[in-house]
């Protein structure tokens, strides 16, 4: 299946990207890994006038901890974010990254391609919510640092600007009594999720200090605020656990669709919660 | 349309071609460079069909323009065998029935050759993983597996070879090239 026609442009630096992107605005496309994009054009539903090839841009390819943060350049492919040494203490994000297609597209797709194409049944959207991330937005004119929870406006919709290309993920780092977990349902290894549910949580004494809980695909990516409401202040058990997977699962709201019906949606939403908040204390717990 | 030149060495031959844009690198080895070894089967980046190696790194190839491989190092399945001689995947292929159909054949091979070239020893589950993004309709994926458990076991030994003809040559001796 061969794409319709377009222009191509493959610019060196991302200065001249995001000049591109200044005079073109909704006419251009980015293409990074080439897996939401490329199948976009075979199916014509996307046809830009102009392909912006970034695979000559260089610098936004790196990981690093940095004033509190964990910054990942938007070029970061999956496969990197899985084995890169600076993501070795965030197990959740690893944990995700594994579950995303295979180890092909592991190779090529990037975080910045992932989040700006924000597919509704795609996994680091609720990973970045719960864990507070923001993601950085850059123009001629600048940069905007939108936090997750307004960067991600609904299925295949952010905040991005035309004239703006996503060019870091910052999310904060790792500190002691920290962990998250990732639990994704899905109808064969590879697809895409059925339900997601991402978990980060703190400890202070005997209480949950913080939490962030963000669901995948029910429909798009949310924060189960409900939730995150019951958890923080209480002591991590399993009652409140199950409170708060009850509350996450009356919050999401499920469609009928190929991955299932929505009441059974439902139900796995309260069971991934249910299984993400255990995992994610253990790891908190044990990580002083 | 949009024209492009582009560089790109493929199985170590250097080609320059003139590709429009919207051409995608699987259609340019096999139309523009005759390489009809690497199959399309999905066309959507789920079957694995059409997998080369791209600068090291295993890639769907009807998912990647062709364009954007240029200056880039592909390898497909024409670049495997040593003349005559199959490579170790070819031959535990061969060996372990690891194919019916064949269509899959040089995805899976590629695909493995990646894996391998990862972790020269991997476990049935690393194998399995690995080859997730392959899909074959026929074998049951039973004698893929055996497969290139086999073709781990030469390649390593063949490596282990290699690193005693370096380490006992003579200094100035040309070092045997075993099994590479």
């Amino acid at each position: 299946m061969i794409p319709g026609e377009f222009d191509y442009e493959r610019p060196s630096d991302l200065g001249a990207v995001l000049r591109v992107l200044d005079e073109r605005g909704d006419e251009a496309k980015l293409l990074a890994g080439g897996h939401s994009l490329l199948p976009l054009l075979k199916f014509r539903l996307a046809q830009p006038e102009v392909i912006v090839d970034l695979r000559s841009v260089t610098g936004l390819d790196t990981i690093t901890e940095t004033d509190g943060e964990l910054r990942i350049g938007a070029l970061v492919t999956h496969a990197q974010a899985m084995t890169d040494p600076a993501t070795e203490r965030y197990i959740m994000l690893r944990e995700m990254a594994a579950g995303i297609g295979d180890r092909q597209v592991r190779n090529w797709g990037t975080i910045g391609g992932s989040c700006a194409h924000a597919d509704p049944n795609s996994d680091w959207p609720a990973l970045l919510i719960a864990a507070r991330a923001s993601l950085v937005c850059s123009s001629v004119g600048g940069e905007r640092v939108v936090p997750a929870r307004d960067f991600f406006t609904g299925v295949f919709e952010t905040a991005i600007e035309s004239n703006e290309m996503l060019t870091e993920v910052r999310i904060p780092a790792r500190t002691a009594n920290t962990g998250g977990a990732y639990q994704k349902l899905e109808r064969r290894a590879g697809d895409f999720s059925t339900v997601g549910v991402a978990v980060r949580m703190h400890l202070d004494g005997g209480t949950i200090a913080q939490a962030g809980v963000a669901l995948t695909a029910v429909p798009s990516p949310m924060a189960a605020t409900d939730a995150e409401a019951i958890l923080v202040g209480a002591a991590p058990s399993e009652e409140s656990f199950a409170a708060a997977a009850d509350a996450a699962a009356a919050q999401s709201e499920p469609v009928n669709d190929a991955h299932g019906p929505a009441d059974y949606k439902r139900a796995m939403v309260r069971e991934m919660t249910l299984r993400a908040l255990r995992l994610a204390h253990e790891r908190a717990a044990s990580y002083a | 349309m949009s024209t492009h030149h582009i560089s790109v060495t493929v199985n170590g031959a250097a080609h320059e071609a003139d590709v429009e844009a919207r051409t995608l690198l699987v259609h340019f080895l096999r139309d523009g460079l005759g390489l009809t070894g690497t199959h399309i089967g999905c066309d959507t980046s789920n079957c694995g069909a059409c997998t080369v190696i791209v600068d090291g790194r295993s890639a769907k190839s009807c998912t990647m323009l062709a364009v954007s491989a240029d200056g880039a190092q592909v390898k497909t399945i024409e670049g495997m065998a040593d003349g005559a001689n199959l490579h170790p995947l070819q031959q535990a292929f061969w060996d372990q029935h690891g194919l019916q159909c064949g269509f899959c054949t040089p995805g899976m091979i590629m695909q493995a050759s990646a894996i391998l070239a990862d972790n020269p020893d991997p476990t049935e589950a690393e194998i399995r993983e690995g080859i997730a993004g392959n899909l074959c309709r026929c074998t049951g994926y039973v004698n893929i597996v055996k497969a290139i458990q086999q073709a781990a076991g030469e390649l390593s030994a063949a490596d282990d070879a290699a690193t005693v003809a370096e380490e006992t040559a003579e200094p100035n001796e040309p070092v045997a090239a075993g099994g590479q």
